[in-house]
């Protein structure tokens, strides 16, 4: 049994409204030497076997077609860790 | 006298002006606040409007609530100025934690905006003395992060104390723990309220006049104060 | 590119023959030679990349101009028109000083590639048009075509471009208060998100996108560039799509609505305070566009030094940057004096603003990369007189049969029994074209402003403009693709009626017309006749009615492979009314109030969505129209809104009488009982789609009055029935239960959207 997590981020050439408007706001809050904030989504999969290869692909798949929108988005894939 | 409500505009403050109608059709004197100033210029009570401040970037409500203006707005109402916060101004009471529990996403992942139908559980506070207990009202809603959550222990204090003020009836919009649409503090000054009631002030515009009765109750309570 | 690469205009000069992707860029071999004799020397990158963008059919309207020119020739003498066609948008007296300004455009291919952005984008876009007109913007509606509504892909558009729609639209603060959702599946590939916004100001308000002053200073503002769409805007607009699906995935436009609001109360605020000589939004083609027509309008020159623009993305070159379309941003012509109270309303909004030039006394358009100069053009040509085309018209051979294959009773089956009928209603209001659109429109807020005294689904969306005086205006927008593809003139012309008579219905009076003309490729004879059809008919129907067309929007290659979407123009009328307390709903709400049924009814099943639903058959010739008649109604259902004669009114359209029932009835909670005149067919008088007709619920006080009225004006008035009950009787016939026909009517979109 495994863990991986999927993490999606806009491209970097697209707008990150989100992340900007953080931006902006660390300032304010005393918060100064951070050049660029990015915002973006974390998918944790919880597997009922290992991650083998075969697994990972199909999760590439998933993420590829589903979870991330690759118009605007790129997305990785790793594996976190073994289950306990 | 003369009762002076601020009506605060944050940046994305989008139902301002609407409820600084309300204020207005109330009776009382709508005053702008600006985000920017600590100073909220000796007003009687403040509503923190509807919108989507900072773009609901990063949480509802939660760039807002370090603004200038809410160092000011959380202290007085510490010290019991009566505060109502609209939707948007509801998440920023919540983050600023004048209110338990936080706003989160509808459970059908869409915006919803419809003529809502609510009671008012508790007529006691500062911000809903002019209705009855229990009396049913119809005021719009608009909300894409509307849906009310609080621990167990947090929602049976609410019940317990009264401070349920508002429960939605026939359809719960947003999958809103106990069907909660509003709440108040222990004192009754502080009251969030997800629906919009400065929408339901004038026939013409909204599906009633039923919202107007808490900008009433703000004037009745400080008048006679 | 770095700067040592930099293709200056000298080096231009100098390197007369070095090779240049002009095809790449989207021109034509003879387009770029022009360009070459404009300037007498190859053109720089910037300057190809500006004449690129600037000449592509979105932003240059090459093909469809000397289609376009007629709404201006034909256009009706109108004490109403402030602002005419060519400004970014018309602009309309509305009485008690006050000024309206109205435009829909479309966002179809970028809505097709990324749905939600696609759709957001669309919607600043347009805000962003009114605005710089010097306008509030107050409300915004949304025409929208999709394929089939259960094929797989309409189920990725149509939540996307909804949810995009509401995404920007709400957070931005506007309420949308009304548009259209149609699906035929010739829209499958290819859907149709057109965008209108309505904006309020005084007369003295008005703001023109012009540079002149010499002196005076260009100042950017709002977002910073990136490479958001490069290209896009002729990439995107002009060529089409491979069968395969979004095979070209330029980057796109992301659009960020919270700051929008920010520009929206910014410059609502420099304008207040006078600082602004012209303005320009930043649209398609970007800073090309906004520097070249701004410059081309006014009276100089001007001079922008590139380096100075704000940017996302360090590493963007000159070309890109002219190119790029990163939303949000606008561009202003400010005297040296205002610029320091400018930069702080800016900054009190925290809206980055940056001087990047000055109108010059000379007569191009200059700009600077770190010193050196990149671009040295005359801007009309690039602006104002780019390529024109004659394109070939024919009208196409299938043409003919088309319109022979009339839905006659022999050749299509109709309901008789009342069994029968009784299905064919029901059936009717449960097909996704006719059915309740709650489902989208509650993702819309329609109350913020305070000032929506009519949404979406009445006839036509109303605003209060002023709430001391109840000064409003009503707004309908509507399109047949249908019809059009049958007769495009006449198609034309009966979008153009339909959305006269919705505003007419609230009471309100038609005063002016926006367009959004949707068609495929102009290199298709067949679809350049269609094109060229209707815009005649437009024209001429607007000459008649009186009111003239103030601007819009035309997209074209809207087909995938061969295949052309029906030709579809969309029109939006705009109508005043003094009092906004006396507007007419469409609901159905007193017991024993009279049902007329005002015009005639023929036998006119052309193209009709009982056709489309029950046989699944586009033929024949659309419904005839009679415009003298259109403006006849219109007069009666204003003068009876006026003189509170009718409590409700419903203008009849797809489905006929059938479906106006079932609307009227179903938003009221009444039913109705209606008697079948003598001698008139039961299947005609429900699903004849004749033009020209409203239903009106008359109290019995006022039925004389109204009679009286509708006599001596020479419109055909019958009385059909009376509001009464909980279903809809149709006597004699059949009786179905308002329960039974809401479950039908509301329980569709649910089904096929979740």
């Amino acid at each position: 049994m495994a863990r991986v997590v999927v993490d999606v981020m806009l491209k970097p050439e697209i707008l990150d409204p989100q992340g900007q408007a953080v931006q902006r706001a660390l300032p304010r809050l005393g918060f100064a030497g951070i050049s660029d904030v990015r915002q973006g989504k974390r998918f944790e999969l919880e597997l009922d076997g290992p991650a083998d290869e075969a697994t990972l692909a199909r999760i590439r798949e998933a993420a590829e077609t589903f979870l991330a929108n690759t118009v605007i988005e790129d997305f990785t894939v790793r594996v976190e860790e073994e289950a306990k | 006298m003369t009762v002076r409500v601020g009506v605060v505009t944050f940046p994305g403050s989008l139902d301002d002006r609407d409820a600084q109608r309300a204020v207005r059709l109330a009776g009382a004197e709508p005053v702008a606040l600006w985000h920017r100033d600590k100073d909220i210029h000796q007003v009687d009570a403040v509503v923190l409007p509807g919108g989507f401040s900072y773009g609901d970037y990063l949480r509802c409500g939660a760039i807002s609530r370090f603004s200038p203006v809410m160092d000011t707005v959380i202290a007085q109402a510490r010290d019991g100025m009566p505060v109502l916060g609209i939707c948007n101004g509801f998440q920023v009471l919540c983050e600023s934690h004048l209110l338990p529990g936080a706003l989160t996403r509808n459970d059908s992942l869409h915006f919803v905006c419809r003529d809502q139908k609510l009671r008012i559980e508790n007529a006691g506070t500062a911000w809903t003395s002019d209705y009855a207990q229990d009396q049913e009202i119809t005021v719009p809603l608009k909300n894409g992060e509307g849906r009310f959550v609080a621990d167990e222990h947090t929602l049976d204090a609410l019940e317990a104390e009264g401070r349920v003020v508002a429960r939605y009836l026939d359809v719960n919009p947003n999958g809103s723990y106990r069907d909660i649409a509003g709440i108040s503090n222990a004192a009754g000054n502080v009251v969030g309220l997800m629906p919009h009631p400065e929408h339901a002030v004038e026939p013409l515009t909204g599906p009633g006049t039923e919202g107007l009765g808490f900008f009433t109750s703000i004037l009745r309570k400080l008048v006679n104060a | 590119m770095s700067q040592k690469h930099l293709d200056t205009v000298s080096h231009a000069a100098e390197t007369p023959d070095a090779e240049q992707p002009w095809a790449e860029l989207g021109l034509k071999q003879d387009e770029y030679q022009r360009i070459r004799d404009i300037l007498g020397r190859r053109p720089t990158g910037a300057e190809l990349a500006m004449y690129s963008v600037m000449w592509s059919e979105h932003c240059s309207y090459k093909s469809s101009k000397v289609h376009l020119k007629q709404f201006g020739e034909k256009a009706p003498a109108s004490d109403a028109m402030l602002v005419g066609i060519g400004e970014n948008a018309g602009v309309v007296d509305v009485g008690q000083g006050y000024a309206v300004t109205f435009k829909v455009e479309s966002h179809n291919h970028p809505s097709y590639i990324e749905p939600y952005q696609g759709a957001a984008t669309g919607i600043g876009g347009i805000v962003r048009d009114i605005l710089a007109m010097g306008a509030r913007p107050v409300a915004v509606m949304d025409p929208l075509r999709f394929g089939a509504a259960d094929h797989p892909d309409t189920k990725r558009v149509l939540p996307g471009v909804v949810a995009g729609i509401g995404g920007y639209g709400n957070c931005l603060g506007l309420p949308n208060i009304g548009g259209e959702i149609v699906f035929d599946p010739c829209y499958q590939g290819n859907p149709l998100v057109n965008a209108l916004c309505v904006g309020v100001m005084k007369h003295e308000d008005i703001h023109l996108a012009k540079a002149s002053g010499a002196g005076n200073q260009v100042i950017l503002y709002g977002a910073r560039t990136g490479g958001d769409g490069i290209g896009g805007v002729s990439v995107l607009a002009s060529e089409t799509f491979s069968d395969s699906g979004p095979a070209k995935r330029p980057a796109v436009q992301v659009g960020d609505p919270f700051q929008e609001k920010l520009l929206i109360e910014c410059t609502l605020e420099v304008f207040a305070e006078k600082l602004v000589v012209g303005i320009q939004d930043l649209g398609g083609a970007g800073l090309s566009c906004a520097t070249s027509e701004l410059a081309s309008a006014g009276s100089g020159g001007m001079r922008v030094e590139l380096d100075r623009v704000p940017l996302r993305d360090a590493t963007l070159s000159p070309e890109e940057i002219l190119m790029s379309e990163s939303q949000e941003r606008m561009c202003a012509i400010v005297e040296p004096g205002k610029v320091a109270r400018f930069l702080e309303i800016c900054e009190k909004w925290d809206v980055i603003a940056t001087v990047i030039g000055e109108v010059t006394d000379g007569e191009r358009l200059e700009i600077f990369w770190h010193g050196e100069q990149v671009v040295d053009v005359p801007p009309r040509t690039v602006a104002h007189e780019g390529p024109t085309y004659q394109r070939p018209y024919a009208r196409p051979d299938w043409q003919d049969e088309l319109q022979a294959d009339a839905p006659t009773a022999e050749r299509l089956k109709r309901p008789v029994s009342g069994d029968e009928l009784k299905a064919a209603l029901l059936t009717l209001a449960a097909h996704p074209n006719q059915a309740d659109k709650s489902w989208v429109t509650s993702q819309y807020d329609r109350y913020v402003l305070g000032n929506t005294v009519l949404a979406q689904p009445e006839d036509s969306g109303m605003i209060r403009i002023d709430e001391e005086t109840n000064l409003g205006v009503a707004i309908a927008t509507d399109g047949n693709g249908r019809y059009a593809k049958l007769d495009p003139y006449t198609g034309a012309q009966l979008a153009l009626a339909e959305a006269y008579r919705n505003v007419a219905a609230t009471g309100a009076k038609p005063l002016a017309v926006t367009d959004c003309l949707n068609f495929g490729s102009p290199e298709d004879p067949a679809v350049m006749w269609q094109f060229a059809e209707a815009c005649r008919g437009l024209a001429d129907a607007c000459q008649v009615l009186g009111t003239p067309v103030t601007g819009g929007n035309v997209s074209l290659y809207n087909q995938t492979g061969e295949t052309a979407i029906h030709p579809t123009p969309v029109v939006g009328v705009l109508g005043v009314i003094d009092d906004v307390n006396r507007r007419t709903p469409m609901a159905f709400a007193e017991e024993g109030q009279l049902i007329y049924l005002l015009g005639d009814t023929e036998d006119e099943l052309g193209g009709s969505a009982w056709a489309q639903v029950a046989h699944d058959h586009l033929g024949g010739l659309p419904p005839k129209v009679d415009l003298e008649r259109e403006r006849l109604l219109g007069e009666i259902l204003i003068a009876a809104s006026r003189d509170g004669m009718i409590d409700a009114a419903h203008d009849l359209s797809d489905g006929g009488l059938a479906q106006a029932l079932v609307e009227s009835c179903l938003k009221g909670g009444r039913g109705a009982r209606i008697v079948v005149p003598q001698g008139t067919d039961p299947f005609v008088l429900l699903f004849s789609e004749s033009a020209g007709r409203a239903i009106v619920a008359v109290p019995r006080s006022e039925e004389l009055r109204f009679t009286d009225m509708c006599g001596a004006r020479g419109l055909p008035a019958a009385r059909i029935g009376v509001v009464d009950g909980d279903s809809i009787e149709i006597q004699g016939h059949f009786s179905v239960a308002l329960d039974e026909l809401r479950t039908a009517h509301l329980e569709t979109f649910p089904a096929l959207l979740g």
